[in-house]
């Protein structure tokens, strides 16, 4: 578990340092992210700390949104002054974003099989 | 200092009441077969405002437990690079396709949002608040302050997304016969970031691992599409 945590730590702070010394608007754990994957690709392989605690670690990300859901509290005022277009905008907007991806995704995983049959 | 001042200011309380609501929320969605409504952000997020009201908390006093677990997100953000390397394969596969679909879905969210902003005839700062919310929230918030919008407005505009994407996952899902866990994780990352990359954990590591990714690219892409695509649609 230690070890698991002075992995995972060690990326973040590693990404944060990168972005903000180049001044680049990506958050320092995306970029630690990304590095611990490319680290993973050279190893070809996965270490033992972060192997055996991750998969039960990651059923759980919804509880670390909880504290951030609790600011839609700040969208209560919002709502009221646009208490109908607002939402309906959100969740139009939401969705047509999820339903473009999804067709997009579809349609170039379809043309690739077409071109490649397995 | 009275008993009711302590637990108003102890991080101890905002700590247990995220577990304990959090537990409370996991334990609905089961009975509940996972029902979208029954949401365990969604949930928990409400049962610790209601507890707040009752102490007569604010959101400071209760940061300062929860703070703790928000900060988490920061090293669980880089482990969802080990469930990506698991599906190497497919990644290596279907790279070219989920970068395209990921581009596309990023100006798609940006759009979506100032059309439908200017559709509503919205003051203009809120449909600036309103073109990052696919992002992250300190990508959202950055962007929102580059285009001239409100960043606190953005962020709040970016939880409420992830919401309802997280939600609605699961049912479009069905709606569209997404069989693929890739292109549900994909689509769910781009339109709900983190918040729907933690629910499509729940159905899928798969689509969670695609999902992380997905996040982490719109993030990029919104940041440098959204100045881009607000010039043209806002003239």
């Amino acid at each position: 578990m230690i070890e698991t945590f002075i992995w995972l730590l060690a990326y973040q702070f590693i990404g944060e340092v990168i972005a903000r010394s180049l001044g680049w608007p990506v958050p320092g754990a995306v970029l630690g992210m990304l590095l611990l994957f490319i680290t993973l690709c050279a190893r070809r392989g996965v270490p033992r700390a972060l192997r055996d605690n991750i998969p039960r670690l990651m059923t759980h990300m919804s509880l670390l949104f909880i504290p951030a859901g609790v600011g839609i509290l700040a969208f209560w005022p919002m709502l009221s002054a646009h208490p109908l277009s607002l939402p309906i905008l959100l969740v139009v907007a939401t969705l047509s974003t999820f339903i473009i991806t999804a067709l997009v995704l579809q349609l170039g995983l379809w043309w690739q099989k077409r071109r490649r049959p397995a | 200092m009275s008993v009711l001042a302590w637990v108003q200011n102890a991080p101890l309380t905002g700590l247990l009441l995220t577990l304990a609501a959090y537990r409370a929320a996991l334990a609905l969605s089961r009975r509940y077969h996972g029902h979208p409504l029954a949401n365990t952000v969604l949930m928990g997020a409400v049962m610790v405002i209601a507890v707040l009201l009752l102490l007569g908390m604010d959101f400071q006093q209760y940061m300062k437990g929860a703070g703790f677990i928000q900060f988490l997100l920061g090293p669980v953000t880089v482990a969802l690079a080990i469930p990506l390397y698991n599906n190497l394969g497919r990644l290596r596969k279907s790279g070219l396709p989920i970068l395209l679909a990921i581009i596309a879905g990023s100006a798609a969210g940006v759009v979506t949002a100032v059309c439908a902003g200017l559709l509503f005839d919205m003051p203009r700062s809120m449909v600036l608040s309103l073109a990052p919310r696919s992002a992250t929230t300190p990508i959202a918030m950055g962007v929102a302050e580059v285009l001239g919008g409100i960043p606190a407005l953005a962020a709040t505009f970016v939880i409420v997304t992830g919401i309802i994407g997280a939600i609605c996952a699961k049912p479009l899902m069905q709606l569209l016969r997404i069989q693929d866990d890739v292109v549900l994780g994909v689509a769910t990352g781009v339109a709900a970031h983190g918040i729907g990359t933690a629910r499509v954990f729940q159905l899928s590591e798969t689509a969670g691992a695609f999902a992380g990714l997905a996040m982490g690219l719109t993030g990029l892409f919104t940041a440098i599409l959204a100045p881009i695509l607000v010039h043209y649609l806002m003239l």
